[in-house]
């Protein structure tokens, strides 16, 4: 059987990520914003697929939308994406060692850059600078201290119950 | 454990999987496109920016919290220096106080002395302006306040500027003010700079008073401040009148011609302050018994102003 972490911790965690969203940072790192919505999403699809799934990626990626001030519609559309992607490899991404887990979630947040370059194309929206293809880099090198962390605080809530 | 999860797996790999993935993807195109072309988003966030804003709220704690603690937690040093810098401004502030209050003293002395000889107390009533009437031959204004408001006739007129003209009619409910720049009115004047007598009449233009027969050894020239001398006790003493604009010989060659131009703003404002009651000008035989000033009238949308001329 698998067992599903509370949802509690998960609409916690994505309350987190979209809050992470939109924190002011300075004007340097502002662009290299990590996308922390897109990995815990890609967490709880490995973690909980019967809990997470694309209409959680839409969900989430709308309310991100009507936070930020993104196109009504292109963060949903990334997600699920995104998520379509994790679910498709789920199987081998789950038992990658974590390392070649966090260069797969990387390739997944460069595929995510692209499509975005790909929307800003298509409406005739300025691209984002440069800096912005950090991010992915930046994604990768926290994906293990993110799981590692979720990883931890699910098993304490297990604990305790 | 492992086993389950492959399953689910499984089942999202097959190709029914795409089906939703394309649904959600057509939608998400649809709401860009709507917002693209007609700004859904900016309404939707609008709708719900009861939930956005306190997000938007706690988002910005950070920084909020980050201000605050830079705020709070300065170097002793740059406090040191702004105490500093703040403990000079202050001294130099204080000095000036010091000597606005000195100039302050001395204005109260010079009044005190000044104040035997010319009463300063001004009971003035504001009455606003009905008509302008500035043909050339009747330079004249209607005042909306009349014998039902203790105007009188021979009450002078000021304004911001200085003396506008004096009340020659009264009726019940209004006024007519001969301006001083009607050719049937003269006021007497003082130059103030050399104390020099004269009168100066209306020409019926409201922009120019003239001042005949005046001495050709008089001391008067061009820019010479004119206030009215108070002799006749009609206007009280030292109101501004007009400014000498010009000086030239008459026709006789044996007096002076100045030509001034009106302090008082003739052509603008339509409020104007009546003078009541006051003592006469000149402190010639007992002093005058104080007089009751008028109750406040409540048809008048005037005021009594008490306070002192310079």
């Amino acid at each position: 059987m698998i067992r599903t972490p509370t949802p509690w911790l998960i609409h916690g965690s994505f309350f987190i990520g979209l809050l992470f969203a939109i924190i002011p940072l300075p004007e340097m790192v502002q662009a290299a914003r990590p996308y922390f919505l897109a990995m815990l999403l890609a967490y709880w699809l490995m973690e909980a697929p019967l809990r997470v799934g694309l209409g959680t990626a839409f969900i989430v990626g709308l309310l991100a939308d009507l936070t930020s001030a993104t196109l009504l519609g292109e963060q949903a559309m990334r997600l699920v994406i995104l998520a379509f992607l994790v679910q498709r490899f789920r199987a081998r991404l789950r038992f990658f060692p974590l390392w070649q887990q966090a260069l797969a979630i990387g390739l997944l947040l460069v595929n995510d850059r692209f499509v975005v370059v790909l929307i800003h194309l298509i409406i005739g929206a300025p691209q984002t600078s440069w800096l912005s293809w950090l991010a992915p880099a930046l994604g990768v090198i926290l994906w293990p201290w993110l799981f590692v962390l979720l990883d931890m605080v699910r098993l304490r809530l297990r604990e305790r119950t | 454990m492992a086993y389950a999860g492959k399953n689910t797996s499984r089942i999202s790999d097959s190709a029914l999987s795409t089906l939703p993935l394309l649904l959600y993807l057509a939608m998400a195109v649809g709401l860009m496109v709507a917002d693209q072309r007609h700004a859904y988003g900016q309404i939707a966030r609008q709708k719900f920016s009861l939930v956005t804003e306190p997000f938007w709220w706690l988002a910005s704690s950070p920084v909020r919290a980050f201000r605050y603690a830079r705020e709070n937690l300065v170097f002793r040093s740059q406090l040191e220096n702004d105490n500093r810098q703040k403990r000079q401004d202050l001294q130099v502030a204080m000095a000036r106080i010091h000597r606005l209050n000195a100039v302050a003293d001395e204005n109260v002395r010079l009044r005190q002395l000044l104040g035997g000889t010319r009463g300063y107390q001004l009971n003035v009533q504001m009455v606003s302006i009905i008509d302008i009437d500035l043909d050339p031959f009747r330079q004249r204004l209607v005042l909306d306040a009349g014998s039902g408001n203790n105007v009188q006739i021979g009450q002078a007129l000021i304004d911001s500027g200085g003396v506008l003209g004096q009340v020659v009619e009264v009726s019940k409910r209004r006024a007519t003010a001969l301006l001083i720049t009607d050719p049937d009115h003269a006021v007497p004047v003082q130059v103030a700079r050399s104390g020099l007598r004269a009168i100066a009449f209306g020409t019926g233009r409201s922009d120019a008073l003239i001042l005949p027969n005046i001495p050709q050894s008089a001391d008067i020239r061009e820019g010479d401040v004119l206030i009215t001398s108070g002799i006749g006790g009609r206007f009280p003493a030292g109101f501004p009148v007009g400014v000498i604009t010009g000086i030239r010989s008459d026709k006789l060659r044996l007096f002076v011609i100045a030509d001034a131009r009106p302090a008082a703003h003739l052509e603008r404002g339509n409020e104007v302050l009546l003078i009541n009651n006051l003592p006469p000008a000149i402190d010639v035989g007992p002093p005058a018994p104080e007089r009751v000033p008028p109750a406040e009238d409540k048809v008048l949308a005037g005021e009594t102003i008490n306070g002192a001329t310079p």
